[in-house]
């Protein structure tokens, strides 16, 4: 385990930043047709307790012989016996991992790159919109925040994905709207009978939503056209530059700013993000093909 | 220039120098003539240099020809560069191994071994700009163990260019064509002789070992006149003020679409240029997937795969491709790092296949800019 970084919340291993450590599988949780949701444990007990991670952060998740995979943390961060990372099965690596079994070794290097700037954020409305599996990287922000839910004033979750069959944590969200921790909006690309919420594009939910935009923190994650849109929407809602917080996702080899892969304009996503402010990335945020 | 402290050896001391190398441990590595080129391999006297040769380069073309002029180091550098050495362009990260299957704990071993001390013939100033590029990219020895040793323990034995190539443009990018900065000892071809400058204490103390003189009042002054010379006869020139302002303007400019319909993908100047640092990372198994590797490989920006995302590539047009290498080589570059990534020396020119050259490209995004493709707006996106 190692993070290269010079942050004190994350906690330096060893210096060995490109060797994996080993993990188990505690516990394999189904989340939708092709994502699911791994519990892991950081064999190495002195490892396990140092394991620090801020949310928004991700691990570079390794299937022995087959590959690695940069993949956000989606669990408590304040849970220190376990992690865990919501993987949807679509590439090499990820569909080794669902083969995988309860019990089953993977290997991490971790955690990588910025997360959420939640200290920057108190005193304030959390606005978060995320996207399909967007979530995942939100979801340790939510236990964030509701641990110390009176630092902060409205929180707003937007959540779309595609049918309701797709949607993520759904019994956990339920709980968190029902206990009036925080409001709750979930639109889905297409619906079923049982379903009796919006159905659209989760940019539409930001029109049912009086936001205050010179209180606001917003927090995006989810397919690039969703966060291109999310993002523009609340400029034009006159929520500052520097409170639109943006989480990228990049082909990552190394973690560390190295491999050059998950370069975005002048930035790199895995250690300069891959939470960005509006501002500090908006030279290159919305051009094609960057 | 009177004060330059230039020594004469006689061309036979250059051998000596070679001897005194490998006495103390080095690996000679400087350049040879293979295949047609200029290649940077092993070399062990002054008979293995490309004595009497000369190269003739332009956009997609390079010749080495039998030159008038015996001069050791008559001829720039070829598509090698020293990052071969400092930075292999294949190396095995870890290896793994576990007894049973998945559910079996597994040891990583990355077991290094040392790169040797390489003592590097030739070195150019452009080249000795691109290392010290690399230094700050990676530098650092947490990042690449290799990298880093290799770097402290290398030898640099430097050579000023006085007859410049026909695709360089190290005055533009203030990197050469003269020697100033870290290197060892540095040669300049003076008719038969070398113009020797000492650059640290071990250059010093194998200085010390060789017959010399201290150069005389005419002998700096061709020292001079050479060097200007070779400034003033540079193959192409890049005027770079304000240029990273100008490309981040150009980002959505139709130029690109316009290079890209000449441009191969095929990566050669990614992998000709001392400073390009990108790589892949390849995993593999034994049958019975109880041994796996990762190895280390060179990549390039220009391939499909590089910037593979979910079902497709972010980087999907090859003008996306180009603009990414482009703009990170002459603008990006300076965020992230504090320098330009080229150093001028002109590979990626003379080594693309279809001459698409660098200087002129890059010059072109400073003219009235042909009227853009619009591109989507948040007003458009979101009517209200």
């Amino acid at each position: 385990m190692i993070a290269v970084q010079d942050r004190a919340s994350v906690v330096c291993h060893d210096s060995r930043p490109m060797v994996p450590v080993t993990a188990t599988i505690v516990e394999i949780q189904e989340e939708s047709s092709n994502t699911r949701t791994y519990v892991l444990q950081i064999d190495d007990p002195a490892l396990r307790s140092a394991y620090r991670f801020e949310p928004g952060q991700f691990n570079m998740v390794y299937v022995f012989g087959v590959g690695e995979a940069a993949i956000s943390i989606s669990s408590d961060p304040a849970n220190n016996e376990y992690l865990a990372h919501t993987i949807r099965h679509v590439g090499s690596v990820t569909r080794a991992i669902a083969r995988m079994k309860v019990g089953d070794k993977l290997g991490l290097r971790g955690p990588f790159g910025h997360g959420w700037p939640i200290s920057r954020c108190r005193g304030r409305d959390i606005l978060m919109v995320a996207g399909g599996i967007g979530l995942a990287p939100i979801r340790p922000l939510i236990y964030a925040i509701l641990a110390n839910r009176g630092q902060f004033g409205r929180v707003v979750l937007m959540y779309g994905g595609r049918s309701p069959s797709d949607l993520l944590y759904q019994k956990e969200l339920a709980a968190w709207r029902d206990d009036g921790q925080m409001d709750l909006l979930v639109s889905v690309d297409y619906s079923i009978a049982q379903w009796d919420g919006p159905v659209g594009v989760v940019t539409d939910l930001i029109k049912r939503l009086r936001i205050r935009p010179d209180r606001t923190s917003v927090m995006v994650c989810g397919p690039r056209m969703m966060n291109r849109h999310v993002t523009w929407q609340l400029l034009r809602l006159r929520v500052a530059p520097d409170q639109l917080f943006i989480s990228l996702e990049r082909n990552m080899r190394c973690g560390v700013g190295r491999c050059g892969h998950c370069q975005y304009g002048p930035k790199f996503v895995c250690k300069d993000g891959p939470v960005f402010s509006y501002e500090s990335i908006r030279e290159v945020f919305g051009k094609e093909e960057i | 220039m009177d004060k330059l402290p230039l020594h004469i050896v006689r061309r036979p001391e250059l051998d000596r120098v070679f001897g005194l190398l490998r006495d103390n441990g080095y690996t000679l590595i400087g350049p040879t003539r293979r295949d047609g080129v200029i290649q940077y391999s092993e070399i062990r006297s002054l008979a293995d240099l490309p004595v009497g040769y000369s190269d003739r380069q332009g956009p997609g073309s390079y010749e080495l020809v039998k030159s008038e002029t015996p001069r050791c180091f008559g001829f720039v550098h070829g598509a090698d560069s020293w990052k071969r050495f400092l930075f292999p362009p294949k190396r095995r990260v870890f290896g793994a191994s576990r007894q049973a299957g998945p559910q079996a704990p597994f040891d990583i071993d990355d077991l290094r071994s040392p790169p040797p001390a390489y003592a590097f013939v030739g070195v150019r100033a452009c080249e000795i700009a691109a290392i010290s590029i690399l230094d700050r990219v990676i530098g650092s020895e947490l990042l690449d163990p290799y990298y880093r040793q290799a770097r402290d323990k290398m030898f640099v034995l430097a050579v000023n260019c006085i007859e410049p190539g026909g695709t360089c443009f190290c005055v533009s990018m203030n990197t050469g064509p003269r020697v100033t900065r870290s290197f060892d000892l540095c040669l300049t071809e003076l008719g038969e002789e070398f113009g020797v400058e000492i650059g640290s204490e071990r250059g010093a103390a194998l200085f010390k070992q060789l017959t010399s003189r201290p150069a005389t009042a005419a002998e700096k002054e061709l020292f001079r006149l050479l060097l200007e010379r070779a400034s003033e006869r540079m193959g192409r020139h890049l005027e770079t003020e304000g240029l990273p302002e100008v490309l981040r303007k150009s980002v959505e400019s139709p130029r690109w679409q316009a290079i890209a319909s000449r441009c191969l993908a095929c990566g050669n100047c990614t992998m000709v240029c001392p400073t390009c640092f990108c790589y892949n990372v390849v995993d593999s198994t034994d049958l019975k997937c109880r041994k796996a590797e990762r190895w280390r490989y060179w990549d390039s920006c220009f391939t499909l795969e590089f910037s593979y995302l979910g079902p497709t590539s972010v980087r999907y047009e090859i003008s996306s491709r180009y603009r990414q290498w482009m703009m990170h080589k002459l603008a990006w570059w300076h965020d992230q790092f504090g320098t330009s990534g080229c150093v001028g020396c002109g590979r990626c020119i003379t080594w693309c296949p279809v001459g698409i050259d660098i200087t002129a490209e890059a010059s072109g995004f400073r003219e009235t800019a042909p009227p853009r493709a619009v591109p989507a707006t948040p007003q458009q996106a979101m009517p209200s």
